[in-house]
């Protein structure tokens, strides 16, 4: 039997040089872990100041840089890539039964691109940061910010490259190397997601690209682009940012629906309902979250006729989310439930992504966005998809392939009560964010009226909570790789190709390319008894390592 | 009492009670899909848990594509719904009604600029009157800022380069606060100030005892002297140039032959940048003001213009 990934070559030069999918994979998680801390470390620094409505922990200026650096990090540098690159890398060639991706090496390069977008954003804040919000709305972003706005647009602008280079290999991948009787609709949701999200990722990250480039443009060698004073419109700019920014709102969250739709079938033993409305949900959310922009711009100064078609959209956008929480609710219907760790992240995301989701129709609604656009009620209704929503499934992804990914089991007591504090955390944080952002709370304020001190003080209680939640991982995770006990092939007893090789699998991956004769999630057959299912008992109790 | 409480109690514009009744609607519906989704996660875990007795098996698949149609067509009705619910009361009151007062709003960083039409002058107050509605014409002096009255439910961005409007009846005095909600940059949590509702007979003697006598109108005047506008737009002028009187409010036919409406937006980019959109049957001779006349100019020489045409919400404001 040929040797696991993991010690096939155990030298830095092997692992810098890698093409091997699983190895790159690991490089993401890596880089995407330091960026995760960075970004996590901005925001409790932002959450502190917010303690008090006129405090001076750290100055104005401070405060701009950091909720910019904590905007552009976790965006571009960890939710964007956080799913398809590390959970993707690994499992997309193995679920489809190919030995990697279709261009392996193209997809080390897209990990140096990455490297090196995240390089130049580091730099610009050793050299004293960025205070334009994440958004770099013009005209302040190109002729009033005295900041490295440059540095910054370039490091955002290779990343932009690296996640195109990382989407054409996904979609090629998909297309070219599913093993035989892999057909379309024989794909696990997981792959179905990603390759979505590759496409949104191909269309719309260049439209990003030249937004940063005509900021560039403007702010360096003084081309009239955006500014008034030269026939110039400001707005051109919010309408070229949003064309990406908002399908890049599904490019975080449609990975994270592929992982959840994965847990909760293998936990649930139960076929996922509705499959195929499933994967038509995907590519409806896709396409439709293309044309939905202009919803960030109702107050902006848009035509009334435009922000109705973007309004009728955005309601029509909220339908497939929908059905997918109708699914996902209706495969635990006569499952064979358990409540391990992935699963506990699975629920948390569901539950979240909905509330998530439907503070979305408040905002769809032009009334009510008018009131809350720019307040503390965007702020929550966002973190809910993408903190609740895509954060939960990727460590619920975590969970459930860390067995697969290194060979080992954690300690499910530490996990499961990691998932636990992790919910209760983000809700003390974020709901309160939801009640003052209806008051009259704006966003990106450094003081703030002290009528709103109460739910200030709530939302930085919840976030101590919630930052020990993501610390926890480090540490039994950590004792795991040193520690754990073996997993075996498939732990879950789950069903896709990924656990039919070993854990964790060998640098080949599939010793004899598999050929596909079922649909997936086959976890129930007619006429199942309770007594057959008792056999499915959670398969690790008693081999469990202490923490 | 509790600021949620006094929320809904006291909804000091029209706007506002629109806003908050599709709030409260939308809520009830969210808070309805939301326990249906909690009470069956719930449910369906503790029921059908791992090893349990409960019943299992296929369901036939005739009935979950049902199910699947079912939810799909409900969901799509009630998304459809609450968009024509939500739109129609925005766009039945998009504009203002006719004859609203006009009170012309600078943002700059970091202050709010405010002329009546009256000819008084605040920074970070704006007074107002009860009953009356108000239409603010706003434009931005550096970068982008929003006008944010909570209370109101009313919230739009100040933009560079344009005029943007938006309006408000109040229906209850008091003093509200206002917020620039879009960043601006370092003392954006500074750009703060407050609406003050007042009966419109205080509103009256307020506009009066305030220091700056002339109106808009007449300060437009003095500044269509001073930058020597009359040199052409004038009675006696030699150049051709177009008329002013009765032009606010007609339609202009362009050059490149396109026919606009003769409102604020356009005087004010006919100002400062006149090549942008130049008069049929005129010459190119107009320099641009764009850096000469400042933003207060330009609204002054707006609301000059605005009163050749005799409009009575200008006159009935005094």
């Amino acid at each position: 039997m040929s040797r696991s990934y993991l010690t096939d070559e155990v030298t830095l030069r092997s692992w810098l040089t890698t093409t091997d999918h699983k190895r790159i994979g690991i490089l993401y998680a890596l880089t995407i872990t330091g960026f995760f801390f960075l970004g996590g470390a901005a925001a409790t620094v932002i959450r502190l100041q917010l303690l008090s409505p006129d405090g001076h922990l750290i100055s104005a200026d401070t405060y701009n840089r950091l909720f910019t650096l904590h905007g552009v990090v976790m965006v571009w540098f960890f939710l964007v890539p956080a799913i398809p690159t590390t959970l993707g890398n690994f499992l997309l060639p193995l679920m489809i039964g190919a030995d990697d991706v279709a261009f392996p090496k193209l997809n080390l390069f897209s990990w140096y691109l990455f490297l090196a977008g995240g390089l130049l954003t580091v730099l610009s804040l050793v050299a004293g940061g960025v205070d334009t919000g994440w958004t770099f709305y013009t005209p302040y972003s190109t002729l009033y910010s005295n900041s490295n706005v440059m540095l910054a647009a370039m490091g955002v602008f290779v990343v932009g490259f690296s996640s195109i280079v990382t989407g054409v290999n996904f979609i090629a991948t998909v297309h070219m190397l599913r093993a035989p009787g892999m057909k379309w609709f024989r794909l696990p949701l997981f792959v179905w997601s990603i390759y979505a999200t590759s496409l949104v990722m191909v269309l719309a990250t260049p439209v990003l690209a030249i937004s940063l480039l005509l900021v560039i443009a403007e702010r360096v060698l003084g081309l009239p682009i955006f500014d008034p004073r030269f026939g110039g419109d400001p707005l051109m700019f919010q309408h070229l940012f949003w064309f990406y920014s908002h399908p890049a709102v599904y490019i975080m969250v449609l990975p994270a629906m592929g992982v959840v739709s994965e847990i909760i079938a293998a936990q649930a033993r139960r076929k996922v309902f509705g499959y195929a409305f499933m994967v038509y949900a995907i590519l409806g959310i896709a396409v439709i979250g293309f044309m939905v922009w202009g919803h960030h711009m109702f107050t902006a100064g848009m035509s009334p006729y435009a922000s109705l078609v973007f309004s009728f959209l955005s309601f029509i956008v909220a339908v497939p989310s929908a059905i997918k929480v109708f699914n996902w609710t209706a495969t635990l219907y006569r499952g064979q439930i358990a409540l391990d760790a992935p699963m506990l992240y699975a629920l948390g995301f569901l539950g979240l992504f909905t509330l998530g989701g439907l503070t979305g129709l408040f905002l769809a609604s032009i009334p009510v966005d008018v009131h809350v656009t720019d307040t503390t009620f965007i702020v929550a209704h966002f973190h809910y998809i993408m903190v609740g929503g895509t954060v939960s499934a990727f460590f619920g992804g975590l969970h459930f392939w860390w067995p697969k990914i290194t060979g080992r089991l954690y300690s499910e007591a530490w996990a499961r009560t990691a998932a636990v504090v992790m919910f209760c955390g983000f809700n003390f944080t974020f709901f309160p964010m939801f009640i003052m952002g209806y008051l009259g709370m704006p966003r990106r304020y450094y003081h703030y009226p002290a009528q709103f001190q109460p739910y200030h003080v709530m939302a930085s209680a919840g976030a101590v909570v919630l930052g020990a939640a993501y610390l926890m991982p480090l540490g039994y995770l950590g004792w795991s790789l040193l520690k754990g006990a073996k997993a075996g092939a498939n732990p879950w007893d789950a069903t896709g190709l990924e656990w039919t090789v070993p854990s964790p699998p060998p640098k080949q991956n599939f010793a004899v390319t598999p050929t596909v004769t079922t649909e997936p999630y086959l976890y129930h057959e007619e006429g199942r008894t309770h007594a057959d299912a008792r056999r499915l008992t959670p398969h690790r109790r008693q081999d469990e390592p202490a923490p | 009492m509790n600021p949620l409480a006094r929320l809904f109690s006291a909804e000091p514009t029209t706007g506002a009670v629109r806003t908050d009744s599709i709030f409260l609607g939308v809520c009830v519906f969210a808070v309805v899909i939301l326990l249906v989704v909690l009470v069956l996660v719930v449910g369906f875990t503790a029921v059908y848990r791992r090893g349990s007795r409960a019943r299992r098996g296929e369901l036939p698949k005739w009935l979950s594509r049902e199910i699947e149609i079912g939810w799909t067509t409900a969901t799509l009705f009630v998304a459809l719904f609450i968009f024509w619910w939500a739109s129609s009361a925005q766009f039945s009151q998009w504009t203002a009604p006719p004859g609203a007062l006009e009170i012309h709003v600078v943002g700059r960083q970091w202050m709010w600029k405010i002329q009546h039409p009256g000819g008084a002058r605040e920074i970070n107050m704006l007074h107002a009157p009860l009953g009356v509605p108000v239409r603010l014409v706003m434009t931005s002096q550096d970068v982008i800022h929003s006008f944010y009255v909570p209370a109101f439910r009313m919230k739009q961005d100040v933009v560079p380069g344009r005029y943007t409007e938006t309006w408000f009846k109040a229906v209850r005095p008091g003093t509200y606060d206002l917020y620039c909600s879009e960043y601006c940059g370092l003392d954006h949590s500074a750009m703060t100030g407050k609406v003050v509702i007042m009966a419109p007979g205080d509103y009256a003697r307020w506009a009066r005892s305030q220091p700056e006598g002339d109106s808009l109108a007449d300060q437009g005047r003095a500044s269509f002297v001073s930058l020597g506008c009359g040199g052409c737009h004038g009675p006696a002028a030699k150049v051709p140039a177009p008329p002013l009187n009765g032009l606010f409010g007609s339609q202009v036919a362009l050059a490149d032959g396109r026919s606009v409406a003769a409102d604020e937006s356009y005087l004010r980019s006919a100002i400062l940048d006149p090549a942008k959109a130049r008069v049929a049957g005129y010459p190119p001779a107009m320099p641009a003001y764009q850096g000469v006349a400042s933003e207060e100019d330009t609204a002054a020489l707006v609301a000059y213009i605005r009163s050749l045409a005799a409009p009575p919400a200008v006159e009935a404001a005094r």
